[in-house]
């Protein structure tokens, strides 16, 4: 916070010192404290309001999931891979361009949540529930895609270790055995890193709800009364789950890459996937918090208070950086694969470029690169909320396009010539990937009226500790080291 | 018998040659590999669409600016490689490598259908049932009861007709014998009009196969890969007699 009373200091020496006070309470709301019972109310209220046009949201997309994805699944299951547009010699398509994008999705609720918390940056409290939220649908969205792309759904069973008839272990050997093991834990450690910061929020919820509502907070509470060694643990066992979820979170893509690092395809196997992946999982998971962050202000009630320009401004300068990281390990796959030298890699490098769907590299060029890099420099863009908005949804489309080059269009630029092939989706794996997009969508509104999605008392923590001091004649904000 | 099946085990490393110079591109390989194999005919439209089963296909590649062009046919199937990229992707060991016979083979009844295998095989031999194809009768007599019948959702591939393998072996143990050359055909070595596909044992420097693979003109296909495929081609076009 030395920086923001720095800035502060510089930029505004003339103006009227009490007008300085309240522009800096209007810009951070940990420094725009409101008393605890109001705040819990707020966000009790939040949670309880549900309009028509609320449920309508919700049946729509529930109707959505069950036709888009589970009807379309259910289709394919009884008929046959072959719905599906993929032919020889791309034999991985949309689903898992869209399985690589939800793991993608899902980095966001870790880095926002669990970095931001050990580098203690203050901004990231009203929103980091809302960002672990998006771990756990992303990753429940993602996770279907791994069965929804076998061909024999109904053994799938079989990747699982477990003592059986056929007397076979599953081969530790296979990328996608990892990838499982890798999904499994991020999910499960996910949903735990969700449930722990959420237990004194249930408390507050359980104190202020009747009937049914009160059952629920009641049981997941877990008797919470808020004693100081209640707390004590409590912040010990987050500690340990933030720090240790880091490791999972690198490792979850990076091993997501290595499905295509660890294969002979030409373009594929590179050892700069890991750590591309991994910027390029926390650009779109970044930017979808930004995306959420936007709706939730404009259709949740009393938003406007926990989500303020100031949150817009740090994802937006999170965004630029990471775009800027992106870039240089886009540049770098360019650089080693001339440094290597293999004709074949080459190729399929150039053909992306140059090619019939040239059209998908440029794209993602455009969204990863250009409109970041040329918007979100600017303050005043940042602070511009349904900018951003739009910003957002581009870098993601410009991330889904980068995946649908990695996967089905490296896969058509096979070694031999002969076997170069053209890949189009049909409507059904269309409607199976969108229907996932329902599925999260649905989960979330569901979520966001069923617990706090503001974290209530990291908030009120965060606002206990920031204060505004008067040194000499000006005001400067301070924060008073917690732990 | 026992003792004579386990010294084939231990010595026979089956190979193929193909020669490009004298392979017309005729597919009689190619159907006799379906009829062999009970490969399903996907009709025209799938075949169109790249979903041909064909475990063995013909590449052409023409040379030459029409109408002056050559064409160079080269006959592409499952290169059993030593080292081969399917097997170790494979998440429930449906692809794998047979101690006996030393190639590739693929369990049906294993496959859950990722196809991690065919993305990771640099000669796109492998093929994919998308769907349950009928065999209409009466050609469901003309199944071989030798290989099981695929079902939707599981890969396949060429095995080198390992039922043909194992029975010249059998025979030739039942008659107090060695495998000699020439005992064992493969469907498409056998309809080859022209000679052009050559099976033996790669390991028996006096085999035909073993000699042909000591010509000028032979090489793997993407060789610098690693893979140590079992296929030899030898090469066509203006090469004649290396």
């Amino acid at each position: 916070m030395a920086a923001d009373a720095k800035s502060l200091l510089n930029g505004r020496k003339t103006a009227h010192v009490e007008t300085e006070a309240e522009e800096l309470r209007k810009e951070h709301l940990m420094l725009d404290p409101m008393p605890r019972d109001e705040m819990n109310d707020m966000v009790m209220e939040a949670m309880t309001t549900t309009t028509k046009t609320y449920w309508v949201w919700v049946i729509g997309f529930g109707i959505a999931v069950a036709v888009l994805l589970f009807g379309a699944w259910g289709y394919m299951i009884a008929t046959g891979m072959g719905v599906a547009g993929i032919r020889r010699p791309i034999y991985w398509g949309i689903f898992i361009v869209t399985f690589v994008f939800w793991i993608g999705i899902s980095h966001a609720g870790t880095f926002v949540s669990a970095i931001l918390r050990v580098f203690k940056a203050e901004f990231r409290r009203p929103f980091t529930r809302a960002a672990e939220l998006m771990t756990t649908f992303g990753l429940a969205a993602g996770a279907i895609y791994p069965l929804v792309h076998l061909g024999r759904v109904w053994v799938f069973y079989w990747m699982i270790p477990y003592p059986n008839a056929r007397w076979l272990w599953p081969n530790f050997r296979s990328a996608l055995e990892w990838d499982l093991l890798a999904i499994t834990t991020y999910l499960l450690s996910s949903t735990i890193y969700l449930f722990l910061p959420l237990i004194p929020d249930l408390a507050m919820a359980r104190d202020r709800s009747t009937g049914i509502r009160h059952f629920f907070y009641k049981t997941f509470a877990l008797g919470w009364r808020g004693t100081e060694a209640e707390w004590t643990r409590l912040r010990k066992a987050i500690g340990i789950f933030a720090f240790a979820i880091i490791p999972v979170m690198f490792s979850v893509h990076t091993i997501v890459s290595w499905d295509f690092a660890v294969g002979q395809v030409a373009g594929w196997h590179s050892t700069i996937f890991g750590p591309y992946f991994i910027i390029g999982a926390i650009l779109s998971g970044v930017s979808a918090v930004v995306t959420i962050l936007y709706v939730l202000r404009k259709t949740l009630k009393n938003m406007d208070y926990f989500i303020r320009l100031e949150h817009f401004d740090g994802l937006g300068k999170l965004i630029l950086i990471f775009s800027m990281a992106w870039a240089y390990f886009f540049f770098n796959e360019y650089l080693l694969s001339w440094y290597g030298g293999e004709a074949a890699v080459k190729q399929v490098l150039t053909l992306h470029a140059t090619g019939p769907t040239a059209w998908v590299w440029y794209l993602m060029l455009i969204c990863n690169v250009a409109i970041p890099w040329l918007f979100l420099w600017n303050k005043k863009v940042r602070r511009t909320p349904w900018l951003m908005f739009i910003i957002t949804l581009l870098v993601n489309v410009g991330m889904y396009a980068e995946r649908y080059t990695i996967i089905p269009l490296t896969l058509g630029h096979q070694r031999s010539p002969f076997d170069w092939g053209i890949y189009n989706p049909t409507i059904v794996e269309v409607s199976i990937a969108l229907g996932t997009l329902c599925l999260f969508i649905f989960l979330y509104l569901l979520a966001s009226r069923a617990i706090p999605l503001v974290p209530v008392w990291e908030v009120q923590e965060g606002q206990m500790a920031h204060s505004i001091r008067k040194v000499g004649k000006t005001e400067v904000p301070s924060v008073t080291e917690l732990e | 018998m026992a003792e004579l099946l386990k010294e084939q085990e231990e010595t026979q490393k089956w190979g193929m040659v193909i020669d490009m110079d004298i392979c017309s591109g005729c597919q009689a390989c190619v159907t006799a590999c379906s009829m062999e194999n009970n490969v399903p005919f996907v009709g025209e439209d799938e075949m169109a669409y790249g979903r041909g089963l064909q475990w063995m296909r013909i590449r052409r590649y023409w040379e030459g600016e029409y109408p002056e062009v050559t064409p160079t046919h080269q006959p592409m199937l499952c290169q059993q490689c030593g080292s081969a990229p399917c097997e170790p992707v494979c998440p429930t060991f449906a692809s794998v490598h047979s101690q006996e016979e030393q190639i590739n083979v693929q369990v049906y009844n294993r496959c859950i259908g990722t196809r991690y295998c065919a993305n990771n095989c640099p000669f796109s031999a492998r093929v994919f049932n998308w769907f349950d194809y009928e065999t209409p009768a009466p050609m469901n007599s003309y199944l071989n009861p030798d290989v099981s019948v695929r079902r939707r959702g599981i890969m396949e591939k060429c095995t080198f007709c390992v039922q043909r393998i194992v029975h010249g072996r059998q025979q030739a143990a039942a008659e107090g014998r060695e495998v000699e050359d020439g005992d064992i055909v493969p469907a498409c070595a056998q309809a080859c009009p022209t000679d052009a596909i050559v099976f033996g044992d790669l390991s028996d420097p006096e085999s035909k196969v073993s000699k042909m693979s000591r010509s000028d003109r032979a090489f793997k296909e993407l060789e610098e890969l690693g893979t140590q495929p079992k296929v030899i081609y030898l090469k066509g076009g203006k090469s004649y007699g290396g």
